[in-house]
């Protein structure tokens, strides 16, 4: 059976600034991380035959041809999946890169500046948010952190998974981010400035919530073979998945509140690229609420369900454990960049970029995403 | 904070398509109707057009009894609409209803120290106005 086990390449990254408003237009945003990252793969922009924009961001493939020029654009796709999205679309572009559809698939993400009011009216409006704007928002369920709530309480209350273990994920991702010159919160946390932040949607704290933010990152994926000849050492996708939950559309009705759908993408994942969870040298896991990251860690098979908790207990996913996690900050302190930003960070720790921040020795790694009401990708990566 | 209370948004409201138009309107008149496949009996909820056991697309609408368990809840402190400013904070519960479909609403009557998984439950009915009553959940005593 083809497989697209090590026919694609991540072969540029770029960002613009982070940062929680910004003067520039989300398309400029946009056009910005995307032009950093095709010159970081030594490429003109010229050379981009395949595009592959943020399906929520309202930036469309055409946008790319006109303020790029682009002679002649290939290949355009949408992945539709929220913050699973990024991830979602390197399979999308592996597989128009290892079928010679394109040559080199630009991925891009910007967000700009959204006032808390207007989030709940966007979300209200989004196709996938049917049966919850219907049938949900009217009683009060509006954001995701009031979606989420629900699953993480029936986690708590099914296996005694505490706040305390929430706050350990939020802790985490600040001591990286006080490492990283580019996060947007480096201020050093405690546990107990976790537990004194205030409550948002019980078991959600203010610290539990992801970042509002205004950026854009974007990655190049070239095929395995035109990665050779590029500027950077080619970091390959050695497997990659999406996968959705039951009842996409309504938490409510799903049998199973503490599966997400990267359950179903992670074996595939993992077979593809033929490496085992011991392998894994670095994670970085789409952490939109602390809860999302240990429900995807028990998910992805690092532990049986019901076990997050301790799983990430004793330091093994701080900086130095045994699964370093979200080495730039993550959403949560780095920046909302949709999970975009953990591809290009995964990227640099497989290439040794991180200086202070760097995995000793990273060689295989992986990303998630998560997003909507539970999609899930996964991607694992090595040099 | 600028916004005073006098100046609070509209509470978002069920927008009715011809496919789930009777729920509404059986809430209404205090009643719980879910969709009950023509073909193969499946009950299912939300209201959707194709029962995904059997791909049928008649049902009929079904009344069914408003007693269940808790699911899982959350608590609402930030107002994520501002609509809902004045009730923070608040409970909403997911349960298991006994004909087998789900039901999320508000908490009445007790407030979220009171829940545990398992706990019985039955469905009330808020008043909104002539045209809309909500679902709402209590403890059973
Ligand atoms: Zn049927």
């Amino acid at each position: 059976m083809f497989n697209l086990r090590d026919k694609a390449a991540v072969t540029g990254v770029g960002e613009t600034r982070y940062a929680r408003d910004s003067e520039k237009s989300q398309l400029a945003l946009t056009l910005e991380a995307s032009l950093n990252a095709i010159v970081d793969a030594g490429l003109d922009p010229k050379e981009i035959d395949g595009v592959i924009p943020y399906a929520a961001g309202g930036i469309v493939a055409e946008d790319f041809i006109t303020n790029f020029g682009l002679p002649d654009l290939r290949y355009s796709a949408l992945t539709p999946m929220g913050g699973a999205s990024p991830v979602a679309a390197l399979q999308s572009a592996a597989m128009a890169v290892a079928t010679g559809v394109a040559n080199h698939v630009l991925v891009a993400l910007g967000r700009g500046s959204i006032s808390g009011g207007r989030i709940t009216s966007r979300l209200a409006e989004m196709p996938q948010m049917r049966l919850v704007s219907e049938f949900e928002m009217p009683l009060g369920t509006n954001a995701p952190a009031q979606f989420y709530a629900h699953m993480a309480r029936r986690h708590m209350e099914l296996y005694g998974t505490t706040y305390e273990q929430f706050g350990e994920i939020a802790v985490t991702c600040r001591q990286n981010a006080v490492l990283n010159e580019r996060a947007m919160m480096r201020k050093p946390m405690t546990l107990a400035d976790h537990q004194n932040s205030r409550m948002i949607a019980d078991p959600f704290r203010l610290f539990d919530c992801s970042l509002e933010s205004a950026g854009a990152a974007a990655v190049v994926v070239t095929s395995a073979e035109r990665a050779k000849d590029l500027r950077h050492r080619p970091i390959l996708i050695g497997g990659v998945a999406e996968g959705h939950p039951e009842s996409p559309s309504a938490i409510t009705q799903r049998p199973d509140l503490t599966r997400f759908g990267i359950a179903s993408a992670a074996p595939i994942a993992f077979a593809m690229a033929d490496v085992t969870h011991a392998d894994i040298d670095v994670a970085e896991i789409y952490d939109c609420f602390t809860f999302v990251v240990l429900c995807q860690l028990e998910d992805m098979g690092f532990c049986a369900k019901g076990e997050g908790g301790e799983f990430i207990a004793n330091g093994r996913i701080r900086p130095g454990g045994e699964l370093p996690i979200n080495t730039h900050g993550g959403l949560l302190s780095e920046a909302h960049i949709a999970g975009m930003n953990h591809i290009v960070e995964l990227v640099r720790q497989l290439r040794g970029d991180c200086g202070e921040r760097q995995v000793d020795g990273a060689e295989i790694g992986l990303v998630t995403g998560f997003g909507d009401l539970g999609d899930g990708s996964i991607a694992i990566m090595h040099r | 904070m600028t916004d005073s209370y006098d100046q609070l948004p509209e509470k978002p409201r069920p927008q009715p398509s011809t496919e789930n138009q009777p729920y509404w309107d059986g809430l209404r008149e205090h009643r719980l109707l879910v969709q009950r496949c023509a073909n193969c009996n499946k009950l299912r909820h939300y209201p959707r057009p194709m029962c995904d056991a059997c791909y049928a697309m008649d049902y009929t609408w079904q009344e069914i009894d408003g007693r269940g368990t808790v699911h899982s809840w959350a608590t609402s402190h930030h107002p994520f609409h501002h609509s809902f400013k004045r009730e923070v904070p608040y409970v909403t519960v997911t349960a298991d209803l006994e004909s087998g479909v789900r039901l999320q609403a508000p908490l009445v009557g007790s407030d979220e120290t009171a829940l545990a998984l398992g706990l019985r439950v039955i469905v009330d009915y808020a008043d909104v106005d002539a045209s809309l009553s909500l679902p709402c959940l209590r403890l059973e005593s």
